[in-house]
């Protein structure tokens, strides 16, 4: 059962995906002619216009290009950055473990700041913390991350004289040097996404609370806290898987900021840097490494309801 | 007989709809009155919008001085009763340059958010009314669009278009569109369910008819809610993408791009130069998120849990 349901959302996942490459292969296609010319003058990638337009291949039919592009990337070659003239796809490889590791963190800490503050605000419901709970939730999805980052470094450095380290920690030298350096800019990235979290895991616990089995088990005489986890929350907690889901893009999208500003060497920053070098293939596979990312996340979620709820039959 | 028939299936509209006609002043000033005691955090919202809105307006008469306007023997001199919020680096009076910058925010917020919500009312209306494989091609193309992360799309088509507020405007307003497309498609298939609406095809109305007369006034509401909390989420990813360089350019004064740049540079020194610009960008948006949240309370309460 559990395999034909797996291959019914690929079927549906493969044509987004397919959909999404376009995109991704397109949109360098957009490129005014002049911004070619201008690369030509900045790389010196090669000796005139057309040999640029060859190397880039651009200077065949637009559904050949995809074809031959689309068999590239079956192979793994994504094609070389511009600028350093590396295969992208060795460049993404150095930097994907930092990016990944700053998103699950993110995520980390967005769960372990929603569920219960979520399960509070909805467990004691227009009390002053549901109160306090909800109007944070609203702040925190409208502080910009850069803003908070930037606030984050200078006022400690300007109160205590403590400064975050600069510089970047590999894991194999100092493990635990290369952890904390990450705990604060995962934080400044969870935050919009915990907030979210949060108010929908009150809003859904609020929902399951209210069903007649919670009453059943609250005639039992079964404790509130016990009512609360196991009947309410078990319950409320699919459409937060879903909006976990979601929220990964988001996630993703915030490494360029984070990364950006703590001079991290993660994919948001590669991606940062090779848009303002105008360095189109690198720009091409981090879009596409990214999307894949989102849409194998989201057929994992899907999966996951199963395991979390057991009413769900493929 | 068939005229008063229509009248009285137009009339059993599936949602409330913002505020009935012919009300007049009072009536408003009582709809405010109410909306006002029910929802005080919404009202808070409310205000926060509307001074802001004042302040994109008037910035000439409200702002003491001009946004380029150096002042001599004020460089990076800290909040005072002449500089409210300090100075930059640049001699400017910060105050000043804040109440300049909501003219960026609301400027491109609003018309990012009607160029996108216009696009998304056109594809979520026509996927829901059309349906078949118009529908699921859409779809799947949407899908495809929602699974980019937003910031990594927007930066991407800027890097293709060039910096500058139009094309700001024209990449946040795809993924404006996007996003809410799904939740319009979803109340206008709501709305498609309807008896009116079977009745106006049965009356033989032809599609544009059924569509602009019978539908889309009845997600008028859905779409009044997403406008207000999509304003928010627009000014913040115009805020990040004025950080990242990619807004508009300087002098002019937008609130992400004085937090970059010079404000980074003598955060240490001035830090009143990091804390104001993006006090107002959170107030902002902090504004619209109140203002849409208890809209959709009062207006909408299905859309719960949309976002």
């Amino acid at each position: 059962m559990l395999k034909r349901y797996l291959a019914r959302r690929l079927v549906i996942a493969i044509p987004s995906l397919l959909i999404a490459s376009v995109i991704v292969f397109t949109l360098p296609r957009l490129i005014p002619g002049d911004a070619v010319q201008l690369m030509l003058a900045e790389t010196s990638y090669a000796k005139d216009i057309d040999e640029l337009r060859a190397k880039l291949g651009l200077d065949r039919a637009l559904p050949v290009q995809y074809a031959e592009w689309v068999a590239h990337v079956m192979r793994g070659d994504l094609g070389e950055s511009l600028w350093t003239r590396r295969p992208v796809l060795d460049e993404l490889a150095h930097r994907l473990p930092v990016s990944a590791e700053l998103a699950l963190y993110a995520t980390v800490i967005a769960l372990a700041i929603a569920l219960p503050i979520g399960v509070l605000a909805a467990a004691r419901q227009d009390s002053l913390a549901d109160y306090v709970a909800r109007s944070v939730a609203i702040l925190g999805l409208s502080l910009p991350s850069f803003w908070l980052a930037t606030l984050l470094i200078v006022m400690p450095a300007i109160w205590w004289g403590w400064r975050p380290v600069t510089g970047f920690t590999d894991l194999r030298q100092d493990p635990v040097g290369h952890i904390v350096q990450l705990l604060l800019p995962a934080a400044i990235l969870g935050i919009a996404s915990a907030a979210a979290l949060m108010r929908l895991t009150r809003g859904m616990l609020l929902e399951a609370l209210r069903q007649d089995y919670v009453r059943t088990a609250q005639a039992k005489g079964l404790a509130q806290s016990v009512v609360v986890v196991k009947h309410g929350l078990r319950n409320a907690v699919i459409p937060v898987i879903t909006l976990l889901g979601t929220q990964l893009p988001l996630i993703l999208g915030g490494t360029v900021v984070i990364e950006t500003i703590f001079g991290l060497p993660g994919v948001g920053r590669f991606l940062f840097d090779a848009i303002n070098q105008r360095d189109y293939p690198v720009i091409q596979g981090v879009n596409l490494l990214v999307v894949s990312t989102v849409v194998l996340v989201n057929l994992g979620v899907d999966v996951l309801y199963g395991v979390l709820d057991p009413r769900i039959r493929y | 007989m068939s005229t008063t028939a229509t009248i009285d299936l137009n009339g059993a509209a599936p949602s409330p709809t913002l505020v009935r006609r012919g009300g007049g002043a009072k009536r408003w000033a009582r709809a405010l009155a109410r909306f006002a005691v029910r929802k005080p955090l919404g009202a808070i919202g409310g205000v926060i919008v509307v001074a802001m809105l004042v302040m994109a307006l008037f910035a000439e008469h409200i702002a003491p001085y001009a946004y380029d306007e150096t002042i001599r023997g004020a460089r990076m001199k800290p909040p005072s009763a002449a500089h409210w919020l300090g100075t930059d680096n640049l001699s400017r009076d910060l105050w000043s340059r804040v109440v300049y910058g909501a003219r960026v925010s609301v400027t491109v917020g609003f018309a990012t958010i009607a160029l996108g919500i216009a696009v998304a009312t056109a594809i979520g209306v026509s996927s829901a009314y059309f349906g078949g494989a118009y529908d699921l091609v859409l779809q799947r193309v949407v899908d495809a669009w929602l699974s980019f992360p937003y910031l990594v799309i927007i930066l991407s088509v800027m890097a293709v278009l060039g910096p500058g507020r139009l094309n700001l405007i024209i990449s946040v307003a795809i993924i404006a569109a996007a996003t809410n497309s799904r939740v319009i498609r979803g109340a206008a298939l709501t709305v498609m369910q309807s008896q009116f609406v079977e009745a106006a095809r049965a009356m033989g109305c032809g599609h544009a008819r059924i569509i602009l007369r019978h539908v889309l006034p009845n997600v008028t509401a859905t779409i009044i809610i997403l406008a207000t909390i999509g304003l928010g989420a627009v000014i913040l990813a115009e805020s990040a993408l004025s950080f990242l360089g990619f807004g508009v350019p300087p002098p002019y004064p937008s609130w992400g791009a004085m937090l970059s740049g010079s404000g980074r540079t003598y955060m240490f020194r001035a830090p009143w130069m990091a804390v104001w610009p993006g006090v107002a960008i959170s107030l902002a948006v902090f504004g619209f998120n109140m203002l849409g949240d208890a809209l959709r309370d009062v207006l909408d309460p299905r859309l719960r849990g949309t976002r």
